[in-house]
């Protein structure tokens, strides 16, 4: 058992995702920065799937019942077990009782750890992703346990790879959105020659953007979002769209994020800048 | 081949969004419904789509980014004008019980000065007729329902809430609808239903599906404790038949 000694900001058990049932409203969830879950579970010979924690700013106090290994990916965390420094993209072999300690991301905004065979948290609508209501709730709660598979004969082909270097380039790749071609060239142009900042408004679900373009007329009918999808309201304000983002929304969707770029996105946080260029 | 009633828009590198006339029309819905279960029916997609249909669109999601979309584009009309003529999907006619009641509609009274109408009248309006389900989002079970008679529209809330209960009924524009969830809301709240239409243990999560008609049956507040009750423990009975479509 993992036990939850205190919960961090906002940490949550996450998979890959939570497929087949946003026709009824569920979002998709997951990891929100994909690559670097992916990383954490590639170092433990994981299956990419596997269900991990996602550490938001702010890092969790954890207890290791049983022996296992870990690693910590994404965003550099400060983090210790039972004392001692951990480096990030490493493997770490954890004994029984050990206890993980942590404070802040030094740089980006979310952390990922693994451990040996993934977390085992009930699986619901085919998914561990934890999201309120398909789960009990969005996060760990303090003196909460999560089962995992205990280990202590795992010989890792790798036990660490070189941390790629965080990106500082602002550009996002986004190419058109549905509603797009509605708004007129002069009204575009302004998305792509501004930077924008990350709001105070950004979790999971969602992230708004600072400042906003002008007021706009175009109206649409209620119709499907994705992560990383760009809405505009009426008043002119950005909103992207993230992994927990409702499935269907009634604002125009004027540009779509790629993987990629919502994976960077999510290691962003409030007042970063970010510039959209075209994906072409 | 004559031209399909869509047309099909990219939306990022793993999805399609297809389009039909800008309109709320039940005869558009029925048909994206059709070319949906078809699609799904013939396995023509694959494992790896989703299908969303909400009011005019059918969006193709795959969960893998960047996606094979390929031939796609035109495949798609040429899959259309293989449908059989008769290609309806099945619907289902559900009657969802509401307490009116003001413990339970804290905008009951509001509403109804707003509208010039009694309270009771209000309630008589609100459960005269069906609604087509249109699609399901902003929340897992969130109803998009049409059908809401001219004498029930208002505006929405000045001031929306932080918390509106679970199985609250609102009603705002001409919309209305039950939050599946506490949730935010600017709907004004008119009553509420026992019953949970969405339970993640249940196959499928959701009793009502794109289509399908509910119909609002005001119900005593004994009768609601009662079917919460029922709901709760997973003993509740739905009133379901077919739909006229």
């Amino acid at each position: 058992m993992l036990k939850v000694h205190h919960p961090g900001f906002y940490t949550s058990i996450q998979d890959l995702g939570r497929f087949g049932y946003r026709h009824l409203g569920v979002p998709v969830s997951g990891a929100t920065d994909q690559k670097a879950a992916k990383r954490s579970n590639a170092l433990l010979e994981n299956e990419p799937n596997d269900a991990v924690l996602e550490i938001t700013m702010n890092g969790p106090g954890l207890e290791f019942t049983e022996p296992t290994y870990i690693v910590l990916c994404g965003a550099p965390l400060e983090a210790f077990l039972d004392g001692v420094p951990l480096e990030m993209n490493q493997v770490y072999q954890v004994t029984a009782g050990a206890m993980f300690t942590s404070g802040h991301v030094r740089e980006g905004l979310r952390a990922y750890l693994s451990v040996k065979g993934g977390f085992q948290s009930d699986v619901k609508l085919g998914s561990r992703s934890q999201f309120y209501p398909i789960t009990p709730g969005n996060t760990l709660k303090k003196r909460g346990q999560i089962p995992y598979t205990p280990n202590t004969d795992f010989a890792p082909k790798l036990l660490k790879i070189n941390p790629e270097t965080p990106s500082k380039d602002i550009g996002v790749l986004v190419s058109p959105g549905p509603e797009y071609e509605l708004f007129g060239k002069d009204y575009i142009n302004q998305l792509f020659i501004n930077t924008f900042q990350i709001s105070k408004n950004h979790n999971r679900m969602a992230c708004q953007l600072e400042p906003s373009l002008p007021a706009h007329q175009i109206r649409i009918i209620t119709s499907a979002t994705l992560p990383g999808t760009v809405q505009i309201t009426p008043s002119g304000r950005l909103i992207i769209l993230l992994r927990d983002g409702q499935t269907t929304g009634g604002y125009p969707r004027i540009l779509q994020l790629d993987a990629n770029s919502q994976d960077r996105l999510g290691q962003k946080q409030f007042g970063d800048v970010l510039r959209f260029e075209k994906n072409e | 081949m004559s031209a399909p009633p869509f047309t099909i828009k990219s939306f990022g590198p793993n999805a399609l969004l297809l389009e039909w006339p800008n309109r709320v029309d039940v005869t558009i819905l029925m048909d994206i419904l059709g070319f949906r279960a078809y699609l799904l029916k013939h396995h023509l997609l694959g494992p790896d789509w989703e299908l969303i249909p909400v009011y005019h669109s059918l969006t193709l999601i795959n969960r893998n980014d960047p996606a094979a979309i390929g031939d796609l584009m035109r495949r798609l009309p040429e899959w259309y004008s293989s449908l059989p003529m008769e290609h309806k999907p099945e619907t289902q006619y559900w009657e969802i019980p509401v307490c009116y009641d003001e413990s339970l509609a804290p905008d009951l009274l509001e509403v109804s000065e707003k509208l010039g109408m009694d309270p009771q009248k209000v309630i008589e309006a609100h459960t005269a007729q069906p609604y087509r389900v249109y699609g399901i989002g902003f929340l897992p079970g969130f109803l998009y329902l049409g059908g809401v008679p001219e004498a029930l529209k208002l505006d929405r809330r000045a001031e929306p809430r932080l918390h509106v209960e679970k199985g609250s009924v609102g009603l705002a524009g001409s919309q209305t609808g039950i939050y599946p969830q506490i949730s935010p809301g600017g709907w004004h709240i008119i009553g509420s239903c026992p019953v949970s239409l969405f339970t993640p243990e249940r196959t499928p999560p959701c009793i009502v599906a794109p289509g399908d008609q509910i119909r609002f049956r005001a119900i005593e507040k004994a009768e609601y404790d009662l079917h919460k009750l029922e709901s709760e423990i997973g003993i509740y009975k739905y009133k379901t038949g077919h739909s006229s479509a």
